[in-house]
């Protein structure tokens, strides 16, 4: 048992740093986020340069070979600097899916130009009336000549606005909320039938609602086997929920330590208000909620990577802690910054912004601590 | 980073798991529950675990210590709470002997340890006093010397298993002109001398665990000092980091939060199992998840130990939220329990987990307390770890 890093996962983790450091403060962050496309190209660039964008494909497709553990020292690095560039959509979501379930040729067709950074792409999986269930899917890809004819409508899709291509889950067969009968196609973004409104949500980023009427796709658009797009999807999700949990522990310790530095310079009735034992004491909570977020982070990161028995398990503990010490976090850090936490111009308040969105992707705590009772008390 | 167990992993745990199932074996643990034969029957399993050589898994190998991994240890932790097979008394093994084998010189080492290690005295912890308790270098029983003794005289309190020790380490003033934590040192007394008296102190779980101890005129040889006079302040600080470390208590809440789960399913409540109940599910889910964190938040401290780190604030943090959590889990069992949470009677009356339960959870209340309590590990936290003065 050991929770080191190897001397590559250091060096990934210190590249992401610097850059962060040095080009991602607080002004850079804002500047980016008015961008029309609500992050900036020239980064994603960047990030292709260095390599970033490859790390979890496999070496034969040219990517770094890494693991969830990569992934996560990596997001949670973007985590300390906001970053608004949508490698969580585009890398770990549409990626993970070509990864996990595409054919060869997809594969080959797409792999390389996510990772020279060319192809952005979106996974379009909620509906309005679906909350957070994957499974419920009313949008529906009927069997037309040469493949398919999708038509429905998929809410808060991130990285929508700029996707080149979509990966969609519809049904091919059962009734709403079936398991089995959900299929995958991945569909270009200017189809025809395809239509977009894109939104900007509080943290920075733009999604979009997207519909489809009767967009015609050939049945090699397929990812996996038709009817079997659940698990294949779930499966992606899980790998995505510790990514997040790793943005939202860099965002937590980031929160705790401003705090912890503003009372030391915040001077009321005199003293510095971090010298008040009443403060100093919420300060440890955040503190120790920091830390066991990042406890069980390691944990639902290590299982996932070696593919043990409890990993869903320890995934939906992980979303539940992140969303609880996010909330608890969050809020005290608004409540001892003051007034000042109060205004748009502190980053503090865009932090805290952030995790409320962590909270609710793939589904917030509350429904995440139910589905894990149903394995606890099983 | 990777925390699968290896081969060599799952062969320790192989081992460990036969040798519990003979050692902890039905009678042996029936003469642990009875009150009339728990002390006898305690330093029984302790020699077992030492024939077997794991009394003492901490300790440096020179002096009996097992040379475990984190790893190691941690499977041991968990297949010992899992049958619910008790720990060693840590007053002994884990207090003690760690600064005995750290500071002690090289003739207390080979008088103390060796006996410790076979449970062959029976030691309590002589820190608190009813004028220091979170305040613990406020203490002021003290120790004179005179000839080559010293004569101590003062009270202790709160003191544990009192009525059952052969020796107390104490921490005695032997100095009042300097700042209050220069002039304590740190003292091993026999309770069999002239002038010690245990006074009894029945707590909230209407048991007798707790105990006063009267110092009046007692001769302690110069011999009986560890390290220097006048340091014992440093030497107790050291200790206190093992202890806080030790209380975390984590393989034992998961080994609690399993039987709390079974017991749950045979409960019926509005016609449903208790197990299915939402508001049981969501009160057992909180817990559940926290201490899952917990798990690796002492797996992760434990790991930077065994490089070379030592046990610093971080075990603070492992003690408060190690208690927090077993204080819920008490709560827990108690509202489980319905009823029969309020049985006070040696009986088996009601549910077999009712008595267990009130006791459980009464003498709980102790654990936010005792090794510092929850407020001051706070204290130290801010101080040392975030830097706040």
């Amino acid at each position: 048992m050991n929770f080191d890093y190897t001397e590559e996962q250091n060096m990934l983790k210190d590249s992401v740093a610097r850059f962060v450091q040095d080009q991602y403060d607080f002004e850079a962050r804002c500047k980016t986020a008015a961008l029309d496309d609500g992050f900036s190209r020239e980064n994603w660039n960047t990030f292709a340069e260095l390599g970033w964008l490859s790390v979890p494909f496999a070496e034969e497709h040219g990517g770094f070979g890494g693991s969830v553990i990569d992934t996560m020292l990596l997001m949670e690095e973007f985590g300390k600097g906001l970053v608004l560039e949508p490698f969580l959509s585009t890398v770990v979501l549409f990626g993970g899916l070509l990864s996990k379930g595409g054919s060869a040729a997809q594969q080959d067709a797409h792999i390389g130009s996510i990772i020279e950074g060319s192809l952005q792409g979106a996974v379009a999986f909620n509906e309005r009336q679906s909350r957070f269930e994957l499974n419920d899917v009313q949008t529906t890809a009927s069997e037309a000549a040469n493949g398919y004819s999708l038509s429905g409508e998929k809410t808060v899709v991130f990285n929508g606005l700029v996707a080149d291509k979509l990966i969609v889950s519809a049904r091919t067969s059962g009734a709403q909320a079936d398991a089995a009968g959900i299929t995958l196609f991945i569909v270009d973004a200017d189809a025809e039938g395809v239509s977009k409104t894109s939104y900007r949500m509080m943290d920075g980023q733009i999604v979009a609602n997207i519909s489809f009427d009767n967009v015609s796709v050939s049945a090699d658009a397929v990812i996996g086997q038709v009817g079997e797009g659940l698990a294949l999807l779930q499966a992606v999700v899980t790998e995505a929920i510790v990514a997040v949990g790793a943005e939202a522990v860099g965002i937590m310790d980031k929160l705790h330590s401003a705090t912890v530095e503003y009372t030391k310079t915040r001077e009321q009735f005199g003293v510095a208000i971090g010298s008040f034992q009443v403060l100093q004491h919420r300060m440890v909570e955040m503190f120790m909620e920091c830390e066991q977020a990042r406890s069980i982070l390691y944990r639902a990161a290590c299982s996932v990577a070696g593919q043990q028995q409890e990993a869903d398990k320890d995934v939906l503990a992980l979303k539940v802690l992140i969303g609880r010490a996010g909330k608890l976090i969050g809020d005290e850090a608004l409540q001892i910054h003051g007034g000042i936490g109060m205004t748009d111009e502190l980053d503090v308040g865009h932090y805290t912004k952030r995790l409320m969105m962590i909270n609710t992707l793939f589904g917030d705590a509350d429904y995440s601590q139910q589905k894990f009772a149903a394995l606890s008390v099983a | 980073m990777d925390t699968t167990f290896s081969t060599e992993d799952l062969a320790f745990r192989d081992e460990v798991r036969a040798f519990l199932a003979e050692a902890y074996d039905e009678p042996l643990q029936a003469r642990l529950a009875d009150k009339s034969t728990f002390k006898e029957a305690q330093i029984e399993w302790q020699r077992r675990l030492n024939n077997k050589g794991w009394a003492a898994p901490g300790w440096p190998a020179e002096h009996g210590g097992c040379k475990w991994t984190p790893t190691q240890g941690f499977i041991y932790e968990n297949e010992r709470s899992a049958i619910g097979a008790p720990d060693v008394m840590p007053f002994g093994l884990k207090m003690v002997a760690p600064v005995i084998y750290t500071f002690g010189n090289d003739e207390q080492k080979q008088r103390f340890l060796p006996r410790i290690l076979n449970s062959d005295d029976w030691w309590c912890q002589g820190y608190s006093e009813p004028g220091a308790g979170s305040d613990l270098a406020a203490l002021k029983t003290k120790a004179e010397l005179d000839g080559d003794d010293y004569v101590v005289n003062g009270a202790k309190i709160w003191t544990s298993y009192a009525q059952y020790a052969d020796w107390i380490f104490c921490l005695v003033r032997t100095d009042s002109s300097g700042k209050k934590q220069d002039g304590i040192s740190f003292l091993l007394i026999e309770m069999n001398t002239p002038g010690i008296k245990v006074n009894p102190i029945i707590g909230i779980d209407n048991r007798h665990t707790l105990n006063e101890v009267e110092f009046n005129n007692v001769r302690v040889p110069k011999a009986n000092l560890i390290g220097e006079q006048d340091k014992g302040w440093t030497y107790a600080k050291a200790l206190l980091a093992h202890e806080r470390t030790a209380i975390a208590g984590v393989a034992h809440s998961k080994r609690s939060l399993e039987e709390i789960k079974e017991f749950a399913k045979k409960e019926i409540s509005s016609g449903q199992c208790l197990a299915d109940d939402p508001m049981f599910r969501k009160n057992l889910t909180d817990i559940e998840i926290d201490l899952m964190a917990l798990e690796y938040t002492e797996l992760r401290v434990l790991a930077k130990a065994a490089a070379g780190g030592h046990p610093g604030a971080e075990s603070s943090l492992l003690k408060i939220k190690g208690t927090e959590i077993q204080q819920s889990v008490q709560k827990l069992r108690l509202d489980v329990a319905g009823y029969y949470a309020g049985i006070q009677t040696d009986e088996n009356i009601g549910h077999d987990f009712a008595d267990r339960a009130r006791i459980e959870y009464m003498y709980g209340r102790a654990a936010t307390v005792y090794g510092g309590s929850n407020e001051v590990q706070k204290n130290i936290i801010a101080k040392f770890v975030l830097g706040l003065k």
